[in-house]
């Protein structure tokens, strides 16, 4: 018994992490059709944030804390210096965005190697965060409870954002009919903008949740960029609930597979699981019903 | 005071021009011109080492000319094409290390008795002791599994970026899973340290030459036939499929059967280019087939133009013999320039560098009297 409910909790923290990096893609893959391949190195912005800010600040806590707005705001100014730059001009060639980014992705890892050094660096955990609870046998590290803590609030905000606030709004707007929001007197181009800001700032944010969990490298966005796009594409593109349900189902599949197989045996059985399960629902779980042929 | 009118359109339309007479004479000038380069002024003016190197630029050059006619013609972005070189060049890779290993009187690979794998061969190693078998499979194997991948695929009508984050995800799982199996695959290392070839030792330099007009050979041969490919009416069908797929569906054609097609023809492709991969460099790893080098495969083509082939070709090798000189020389360069190419050749000159030869090209001709549309010669 103890040992399901630890790895029905192993599950979830991995979902948490999946559902964190998957977040910000729900908006820009999702709602807006961009394929991201930064994406991932906007993740490590988020780190890297997160490390530097560790060695001016000094000590654990509190630059964790200042880290979760900065990254925001520096991975979610990276994604709207790039949607300015580049993306605008390919929202028609969704394919292309898709190589182009790759492109900006490898400028940027290579960037990160400049600065800091091709090897890993680390960071200090905060005391609060490096210990246990234990709730009816189960253990739980605090670590990944923040990581589940902080992608729910993350899920809540976004929620709230798109279903409440004017900008909100506007970028459900767009999303649903371009062309008449324009006429409606929305400025399609800065809601582009906007939405493209929140969701790579959410993968900043996730880049520092990252910290707690894993390796601080210039590859590291790598690692994580097929995840994400599996969970949103599993999910049903742009629903927010798709994502979170695929994230959880996905961690804990993998959790139990890696109890009763090995790491990298459970990653594949998972990543062949998702490329079948497309083939039940090839529009993800949830989808977005409209009468277009495409 | 915008118009939704068309803009008035008489220059010709440069992106696929119907094949002409005068397309189909030019073409075997420029398959001689091929071959005379690759089989009679190469191997004069270039050093041993340099032979080899362009022999691994030419294996570039072989997926090149698959993802020309599944991305270029077909529209579907085969970002997975690591997957199928890979399955070609540990196809090929077993039986060599498996010979090597019957060469020096073992009965199992060297790297097996490192890592202390037991005393018996793993039972889906054996077939691949015998040579048919394993030539076979190097392009069997491969069109097998794009056949039934995309069977589904496309029969589901999953197709854009779904496609192919799906084909990244599959190079992401064959790539993780042969490193997780150390003892049987080699795991990180790959398998390394091919000595022979069919007998033959692969140190010689002569028959390191060999190797290299095997592979010019085939990639000669693959190049004649996808251009036949290309200007069939499969091949036209094709570029329909790519720009109005529902259009061909209500035709009465079945798209998801002529996108099967190119898909398994270029898997097939990679698994060749894997197979003689592995002689001309003598070795295959997780690191050449894993989602890195899996979206590399494409951007050579994307550079060259991805619906020319010969632009698709000559930008494969273009973008690996910069890669090889100057990923040495100046790693932190190569990598941005790496990056820029993605990013100017994809999104500010999607036609690759062969859309401004033919710009340039109709500039020249425009000045003559335009030629008369040749429509409905397709016979």
């Amino acid at each position: 018994m103890t040992v399901i409910l630890n790895q029905s909790f192993t599950g979830i923290s991995i979902g948490a992490v999946l559902l964190l990096i998957a977040l910000g893609l729900t908006l820009t893959f999702g709602q807006m059709g961009v394929i991201n391949m930064a994406h991932g190195e906007f993740i490590m912005t988020g780190a890297y944030t997160t490390y530097v800010l560790q060695q001016a600040v000094g000590g654990a806590g509190v630059p964790l804390l200042l880290a979760l707005p900065l990254a925001f705001l520096v991975a979610g100014g990276l994604g709207a210096l790039l949607e300015w730059l580049l993306i605008r001009r390919l929202y028609t060639r969704p394919l292309d965005t898709l190589l182009v980014t790759w492109g900006v992705a490898l400028m940027l890892q290579q960037l990160a190697r400049d600065l800091f050094g091709a090897p890993n660096v680390h960071t200090t955990a905060p005391d609060t965060l490096t210990g246990n609870v234990s709730v009816a046998g189960v253990v739980l590290t605090t670590n990944r409870l923040f990581i589940l803590g902080l992608a729910l609030a993350c899920v809540l905000g976004l929620t709230l954002m798109l279903r409440l606030t004017p900008l909100g709004r506007r970028v459900r707007a767009v999303v649903q009919n371009r062309e008449l929001a324009e006429v409606s007197g929305i400025a399609t181009g800065r809601v582009d903008r906007t939405a493209f800001f929140i969701g790579s700032g959410l993968a900043g944010v996730a880049g520092v949740a990252l910290t707690l969990v894993g390796p601080i490298g210039p590859t590291m966005g790598t690692n994580y960029i097929v995840d994400a796009f599996l969970v949103v594409v599993a999910g049903g593109i742009g629903r927010l609930r798709g994502a979170v349900v695929t994230a959880f189902a996905l961690g804990v599949l993998q959790a139990v597979l890696e109890y009763s197989t090995t790491t990298s045996v459970a990653k594949v059985v998972v990543l062949v699981a998702v490329v079948a399960f497309l083939q039940w629902r090839p529009q993800g779980l949830y989808t977005l019903r409209t009468r277009s042929l495409v | 005071m915008t118009t939704t009118a068309p803009p008035p359109a008489p220059t010709p339309a440069v992106a696929t021009p119907p094949p002409s007479p005068s397309a189909r004479f030019r073409v075997p000038g420029a398959f001689l011109l091929g071959a005379v380069l690759l089989f009679g002024v190469a191997p004069l003016v270039l050093s041993d080492f340099r032979i080899s190197l362009l022999a691994k630029y030419l294996c570039y050059a072989i997926v090149a000319v698959g993802v020309s006619l599944a991305w270029g013609r077909g529209g579907l972005l085969v970002l997975g094409q690591g997957v199928f070189f890979g399955l070609g060049g540990y196809a090929m890779a077993m039986h060599l290390k498996l010979a090597d290993a019957a060469a020096a009187g073992e009965t199992l690979p060297d790297f097996m008795l490192l890592y202390g794998s037991g005393d018996a061969l793993p039972w889906w190693w054996r077939p691949f002791a015998n040579p048919v078998f394993a030539l076979a499979a190097t392009v069997l194997l491969p069109m097998a599994v794009a056949a039934l991948l995309g069977y589904f695929v496309f029969r589901r009508r999953v197709r854009g970026a779904y496609f192919a984050i799906l084909s990244q995800a599959l190079a992401a799982a064959l790539s993780i899973w042969l490193v997780g199996q150390q003892t049987t695959t080699g795991g990180t290392n790959g398998l390394t340290d091919i000595r022979g070839f069919f007998g033959y030792d692969l140190s010689d330099p002569v028959n390191q030459r060999t190797v290299y007009f095997v592979v010019a050979g085939v990639l000669l041969l693959l190049m004649a036939a996808a251009r036949q490919l290309f200007v069939s009416r499969y091949g036209e069908l094709l570029v329909a499929v790519r720009d109005a797929e529902e259009r061909v569906r209500f035709l009465g054609y079945d798209p998801a059967a002529v996108k099967l097609v190119a898909y398994v023809v270029a898997a097939g492709t990679a698994g060749l280019a894997g197979a003689l991969f592995v002689p001309a460099v003598g070795i295959i790893s997780p690191a050449l087939i894993g989602i890195v080098p899996s979206i590399g495969f494409v951007i050579g083509a994307a550079v060259g133009g991805r619906a020319s082939l010969v632009g698709a070709v000559l930008g494969a090798v273009a973008v690996a013999w910069a890669q090889s000189s100057l990923s040495d020389a100046f790693p932190a360069a190569w990598t941005y320039l790496q990056g820029l190419l993605f990013v100017v050749a994809v999104g500010f000159l999607p036609g690759g560098l062969a859309s401004v030869v033919t710009a340039l090209r109709a500039r020249r001709t425009r000045t003559a009297p335009a030629p008369a549309p040749t429509k409905g010669e397709t016979a």
